[in-house]
């Protein structure tokens, strides 16, 4: 069998797992925030506006997941013109959508917790709603270099000759 | 999976911003009348819920109510909150055991938000059928009330109750997954028990009767606490000098008061480390006790504002507010 029929799946393998472990990450999050902001709202119906954008913070891995996952689908011809994938380009977007997977599983769960205890925060000072949004947003920036690295990847992989 | 109480601590933050602050605490020292205080705490939105100003007495039970109210919100199973309904439940079946003994029935002398109806228990009580209720009120129960009967002895009677209130709490906190619950049932069980060894060498009670009062606790060794308290105070104090409640020997050294005030202090210190949680059940434990230590310091404001005592005497018997 020639191992380069291999590139293919694995590449495509790569774009799952992008959306799969960071969509996980997202809608663990999303749901954990959820309950805490559904507490909020239960004693003070005013507060929705703001727990909301606080719910939806661990929502953007799933985001950068799916992004990662198109863009990899688009380059291997899987969306669009057919493309030729050796297994060592197969291999390559594997990891680079591992990467965003991985960062974005483990990320949305830590800023879900950070957003849980921001809404939690402006239950008791609503006043502070900017700090309590910075709290949860200083994760993002973890899910952001990864995605950076996972595009540069995706996008430089198939001008890689192997 | 861990169970989790996110939707819950959110909650119980947002109620949070409810309980009286020292600030308020000041506002009511500065009433003249008990009428007055009521008229403010009624702007705090207390009694909210009867629609009509109550009294003094109808406003704490009133209170009380609605925290039970609220916590039956919060978790879909109450036994999470064992530890701190038991002793509900037990000063329900002291008050059952001694209203149909002396065939009584004062007002307000039931608690809300024990595990056990106490018409049940007052059933329980006329039937003298313990069995009607769950094992660890029955045996305790039966063994009371014979006490109470036989020997007429309401002194005894509370012994045995307090203790079986205690073991049960203890159980309850060894039983959770919640460390603030063991940590708090350890703390309240060797509390009473030092309350127990200083009043029983006050009264000049014997080794027997020690024995018989003190519940078994990791954290104090009741041969020594009970061998210190019958050689007297001095011995007591210096005892309670090298345990982790060495405190409790200066503020005893004050007065009983300020010892009191000290033990319930020192559970809102242990409970206040809650405030950081967002996900466990202590902050919904933390604010069940906070709540509880708030209505006892408006009934001895209130029960001070209405003898006319002294603004100083009243003030250091307030204790210490989690928020």
């Amino acid at each position: 069998m020639d191992i380069n029929t291999l590139g293919l799946p694995l590449a495509v393998l790569g774009a799952v797992l992008a959306a799969l472990l960071a969509g996980i990450g997202s809608a663990t999050g999303v749901g954990m925030a959820g309950q805490a902001a559904a507490g909020v709202v239960t004693e003070d119906p005013g507060k929705f506006g703001k727990v909301l954008i606080m719910q939806l913070l661990p929502g953007t891995q799933g985001i950068y997941g799916l992004l990662i996952a198109f863009l990899t689908l688009s380059n291997i011809g899987v969306l669009g013109s057919p493309v030729d994938v050796s297994f060592a380009q197969g291999l390559m977007y594997l990891f680079a959508g591992s990467l965003m997977g991985f960062a974005g599983l483990i990320s949305a769960k830590w800023q879900a917790k950070a957003s849980v205890s921001g809404i939690q925060m402006l239950a008791k000072r609503p006043d502070q709603f900017a700090k309590a949004m910075i709290f949860p947003a200083m994760v993002e920036t973890y899910a952001v270099l990864a995605l950076l690295i996972s595009i540069l990847c995706v996008a430089n992989i198939g001008k890689i000759a192997l | 999976m861990k169970e989790t109480y996110t939707y819950a601590v959110s909650r119980v933050r947002c109620r949070e911003t409810d309980l009286l602050t020292r600030l308020d605490f000041d506002r009511l020292m500065q009433c003249k009348t008990e009428e007055e205080c009521l008229r403010v705490l009624q702007d705090k939105g207390w009694g909210k819920d009867a629609g009509v100003p109550l009294s003094a007495e109808d406003l704490l039970p009133e209170e009380n109510a609605r925290l039970w109210q609220f916590v039956g919100e919060l978790a879909p199973d109450l036994s999470v909150f064992d530890v701190v309904r038991l002793p509900a439940d037990f000063n329900n079946l002291k008050a059952a055991i001694k209203s149909v003994l002396t065939k009584t029935a004062p007002p307000h002398i039931y608690m809300t938000g024990g595990t056990v109806d106490p018409a049940l228990m007052r059933e329980a009580v006329e039937k003298n059928d313990f069995s009607l209720l769950p094992p660890f009120l029955s045996e305790p129960g039966r063994q009371a009330a014979q006490v109470l009967l036989q020997n007429r002895d309401g002194q005894r009677c509370d012994v045995l109750l307090d203790r079986a209130c205690l073991l049960a709490i203890q159980q309850a906190g060894e039983k959770s997954d919640c460390p603030l619950l063991s940590d708090y049932a350890e703390m309240v069980t060797a509390l009473a028990n030092i309350r127990v060894a200083v009043r029983c060498q006050k009264t000049g009670k014997n080794r027997a009767f020690l024995l018989e009062a003190l519940t078994p606790c990791r954290t104090l060794s009741l041969e020594s606490l009970c061998t210190a308290a019958l050689k007297g105070r001095d011995d007591l104090l210096s005892y309670l000098a090298f345990t982790p409640y060495a405190e409790a020997a200066d503020a005893l050294r004050e007065s009983m008061t300020q010892f009191e005030k000290w033990c319930d202090d020192r559970l809102m210190e242990l409970i206040r480390t809650q405030k950081y949680e967002s996900f466990s059940l202590g902050p919904l434990i933390a604010y069940i006790l906070a709540r509880q230590n708030e209505m006892g310091n408006v009934r001895v404001l209130l029960a001070g504002k209405r003898h006319r005592m002294d603004d100083r005497l009243i003030q250091e018997r307030l204790r210490e507010l989690y928020v």
